[in-house]
């Protein structure tokens, strides 16, 4: 991407944007086809997927076989070329030295253009109608201030920006989209067929899953009108990046990202277009240390280190958007302390750090016979799940016949994907001990026989998960840590139990063989924080006294504040949280258009 | 079929910062050897930011450390584990020792443990075959080969005074079948025909149905 530097930007903008994932690519994308000025910041390199992906690397290219390592932690191919569990030199804290399994919190952070939506799985599923209520339905938790119907408009446009797989069910809170707005899905592989068989007998729904991948190429003579009416500026360059994506060619795993764009990153789908707006500005290697307060609680801009020269800078705009994944917009509002708002911007409720929540997440895997010697052929499809089961016992948990309040979406892996370090590898279990010519037929036999089940459940915000500064620690650029605080509720290890004996039926009633995991729940379950799907810690409300902001992401306290991120998140429903942050941002960007040309802002 | 990787001048290899030290004073003591000799690495790793489209090969990112003796017992056992097979080549045409040896050198913690193990079992593996036959693993002929594999290709099964050099054999197979698989006889002898672009995807044909039950 064409970049500027500290030296070379604009005395003033009208919004400037931190971050460069999906709620800034979004934020960006929607400011500047509005005709907003916009400068975004963002903490890592500049990344091209088109020239850096390793579209058909095999593991034997790579060092240690393309496993996973302290530097790269989700394997040599995975898209992350900055960032990480741990950051030399920007520490955080676990406020237990040494905690538990339920009591522990890992934190990811992604150091480049473009953000955590470089490597994620691309599933986008929409909140229903009870995600957004759920204090009303069965009395835990908090409700968003806005419904369903709120946000389903956004839902629309996004999923035709971005395209989106999937296909309408008509299932109880797993919204169908309107005609037009979701691509064919792929068909299923055989796995995922044998597996949709047997869980109808178990009462559970095996349907198309929803991900941001082309199945085909983008209607761009269609769409532009449909997302951008009347503002013939945005509909022409829209079609024109519609037209630079290519359809998925069947190969290559998502999460090493994508050279022909057929998947969503924001660089390679919201960032284009507003680049060639000519109304964005993009620097980065800037790590954002604080929000600058001005006059009459506004916002004057932001202050930020140039990382390459560790030389402070200030930007400064009619609008800040926050959008720096929910943690790091927590960070940086707590470190936002002025004498008028002494405990960090944005903060008079004193909710900016509490509510956090992560999904919950708990996998088995199990060897199918039936699976067993199959004909060889080509299952590597769209890079990702082609099905997956949306959760089925609404009215089971509601009446109390579950002893769980929320549920969990069941997400596949397994079959003919390309082998790689782990084939064959602790088969013990399966092969009693072998080698020679009979571990190779044995290999031969169990290659494409696995199938692997994750659930993905919804975790209730509690007192005990949340953040704040850390008194000591600090980054290399001397900007106070984070420090959290974490222990899962009964809820969660309950749902993780349900996940598990769930999995082990759907094993056993396939034939299969399940195997053996560590029998204690919270070993067995993921640690918080570790599905990096963290969201709140600046809820949105109705009542600044009990939220952060609006139902816009606008701050109660300086109203030219906007968070666009999962930090205004208040409930985190089973659905993977980034497409209701993309629907979010468009929205908070709608906002803010609006009330800059009302001159509210 | 030759190397997939290509092999690493070990003379480039011995300008990299390595240094034997006496670990052994803090590790386990295990029964089929213990941990002196076992080299600390100080080499660094590739990074945050590699360039994730490069061909790499094993000594290209940290020096090797397999000595020549380790590295004919590891070809023997690997061989052992994966020997040609239904027209394919056995473990050590395919690159799988310098694999092995990249790995077991490798500076990141995962591999730390690997590094102790897999070189005390190697070390293991030639004193026990001294001890039964007189002569190193390598040497020992198909049946003495073959005992001692079957002595401990087993982690459940392994008898007393065994289960060490049995972990040894199992993490060893892990390594061998994964750098195997990996390759392109691996892909092939699996069954593996994807990674290449297509213009539809179809689903599975008939025949793959019809197995799996599902016609």
């Amino acid at each position: 991407m064409p970049l500027v530097s500290p030296k070379t930007t604009r005395d003033r903008y009208d919004v400037v944007v931190v971050g460069s994932g999906a709620a800034g690519g979004q934020a960006a994308y929607t400011l500047t086809l509005g005709g907003a000025r916009v400068l975004m910041l963002e903490a890592g390199r500049d990344y091209s997927p088109e020239t850096e992906t390793p579209m058909f690397n095999t593991p034997n290219q790579a060092p240690l076989l393309a496993t996973g390592t302290s530097d790269k932690p989700f394997g040599f191919f995975d898209a992350t070329v900055g960032g990480g569990w741990s950051i030399e030199g920007e520490p955080y804290t676990n406020a237990k030295p040494a905690p538990a399994p339920d009591e522990d919190f890992r934190w990811w952070r992604s150091r480049m253009l473009g953000g955590k939506t470089n490597h994620w799985g691309r599933l986008s599923f929409r909140n229903g109608p009870y995600d957004f209520k759920p204090r009303t339905r069965d009395g835990l938790g908090f409700d968003w201030p806005i419904s369903y119907e709120d946000v389903a408009p956004y839902y629309d446009k996004v999923e035709m920006l971005i395209g989106v797989y999937g296909s309408a069910e008509g299932l109880e809170n797993t919204p169908d989209s309107p005609e037009g707005c979701l691509l064919p899905p792929p068909k299923p592989r055989v796995t995922e067929i044998l597996a949709r068989k047997h869980a109808r007998k178990l009462g559970i729904p095996i349907v198309a899953a929803h991900r941001a991948v082309l199945t085909q190429r983008l209607d761009s003579s269609r769409l532009p009108a449909l997302l951008h009416p009347g503002n013939s500026f945005a509909q022409s360059i829209v079609r024109q990046s519609m037209e630079s994506r290519a359809a998925c060619f069947w190969a290559t795993d998502c999460g090493r990202g994508c050279s022909i764009r057929a998947n969503y990153q924001s660089t390679t789908v919201h960032l284009p277009p507003a680049m060639a707006s000519g109304n964005l500005d993009l620097l980065t290697n800037v790590m954002v240390r604080e929000v600058e307060l001005g006059p009459g609680d506004r916002a004057r801009g932001i202050i930020y280190i140039d990382k390459l020269t560790g030389v402070e800078h200030r930007a400064s705009a009619r609008v800040v958007v926050l959008a720096a994944s929910s943690c790091e917009t927590v960070r940086l509002l707590l470190n936002s302390k002025t004498s008028r708002f002494p405990s960090g911007m944005a903060n008079s409720s004193g909710l900016v750090g509490r509510r956090i929540i992560d999904t919950v997440g708990c996998s088995v895997t199990g060897q199918i016979p039936s699976l067993e010697g199959l004909p060889p052929h080509n299952e590597d499809g769209a890079g990702g799940s082609h099905v997956y089961a949306p959760w089925w016992l609404y009215r089971e948990q509601l009446s109390g016949k579950l002893g769980f309040p929320r549920g969990y979406h069941i997400e596949f892996g397994g079959g003919r994907s390309m082998p790689g370090a782990s084939t064959m590898a602790d088969s013990e279990w399966l092969t009693g001990g072998t080698y020679g010519k009979r571990f190779r037929e044995e290999a031969r036999r169990y290659y494409g026989s696995f199938v692997h089940f994750a659930g993905r459940g919804e975790m209730i915000p509690n007192d005990k998960c949340y953040c704040e500064l850390d008194p000591s620690a600090r980054d290399k650029w001397g900007i106070p840590s984070l420090r959290f605080h974490w222990k899962f509720s009964d809820h969660e290890l309950r749902q993780a139990s349900h996940m598990r004996s769930t999995f082990e039926s759907l094993i056993s009633e396939m034939g299969g063989r399940v195997k053996a995991q560590d029998r204690d729940i919270r070993k067995a379950m993921d640690p918080g924080g570790s599905v990096i799907h963290e969201v709140g810690g600046a809820v949105m409300g109705s009542d600044p006294r009990t939220s952060v902001t609006n139902s816009w992401g606008q701050s109660w306290d300086v109203q030219n504040v906007f968070l666009a991120d999962g930090s205004t998140f208040v409930s985190n429903a089973d659905k993977n949280p980034t497409l209701t942050i993309m629907a979010l941002a468009w929205r908070a960007s709608d906002r803010i258009a609006a009330e800059m040309s009302r001159g509210n802002l | 079929m030759s190397s997939v990787r290509g092999i690493i001048s070990r003379r480039a290899a011995i300008t990299w910062i390595l240094k034997a030290a006496a670990a052994g004073a803090v590790a386990p003591k295990l029964a089929f050897g213990d941990s002196r000799g076992v080299p600390i690495v100080y080499s660094r790793g590739y990074g945050l930011d590699p360039d994730l489209r490069k061909n790499y090969t094993p000594g290209e990112l940290w020096p090797l450390i397999l000595s020549q003796e380790q590295r004919v017992a590891a070809t023997a056992l690997c061989d052992e584990i994966m020997p040609a097979d239904n027209g394919f080549p056995p473990a050590s045409a395919v690159g799988v020792v310098d694999f092995v040896d990249e790995w077991i050198s490798a500076p990141y913690e995962a591999q730390r443990s690997d590094r102790a193990l897999i070189l005390r079992g190697l070390k293991w593996i030639d004193k026990e075959s001294t001890r039964r036959f007189g002569m190193p693993f390598s040497e020992a002929g198909a049946s003495g080969k073959a005992e001692i594999c079957d002595a401990i290709c087993s982690v459940s099964r392994a008898s007393a005074g065994l289960e060490e050099a049995a972990k040894f054999f199992s993490r060893y197979r892990d390594l061998v079948a994964g750098a195997y698989y990996s390759s392109p006889a691996g892909f092939k002898d699996l069954g593996y025909v994807g990674n290449i672009p297509q213009a539809s995807f179809d689903g599975p044909p008939e025949d793959v149905l019809r197995k799996a039950g599902l016609l």
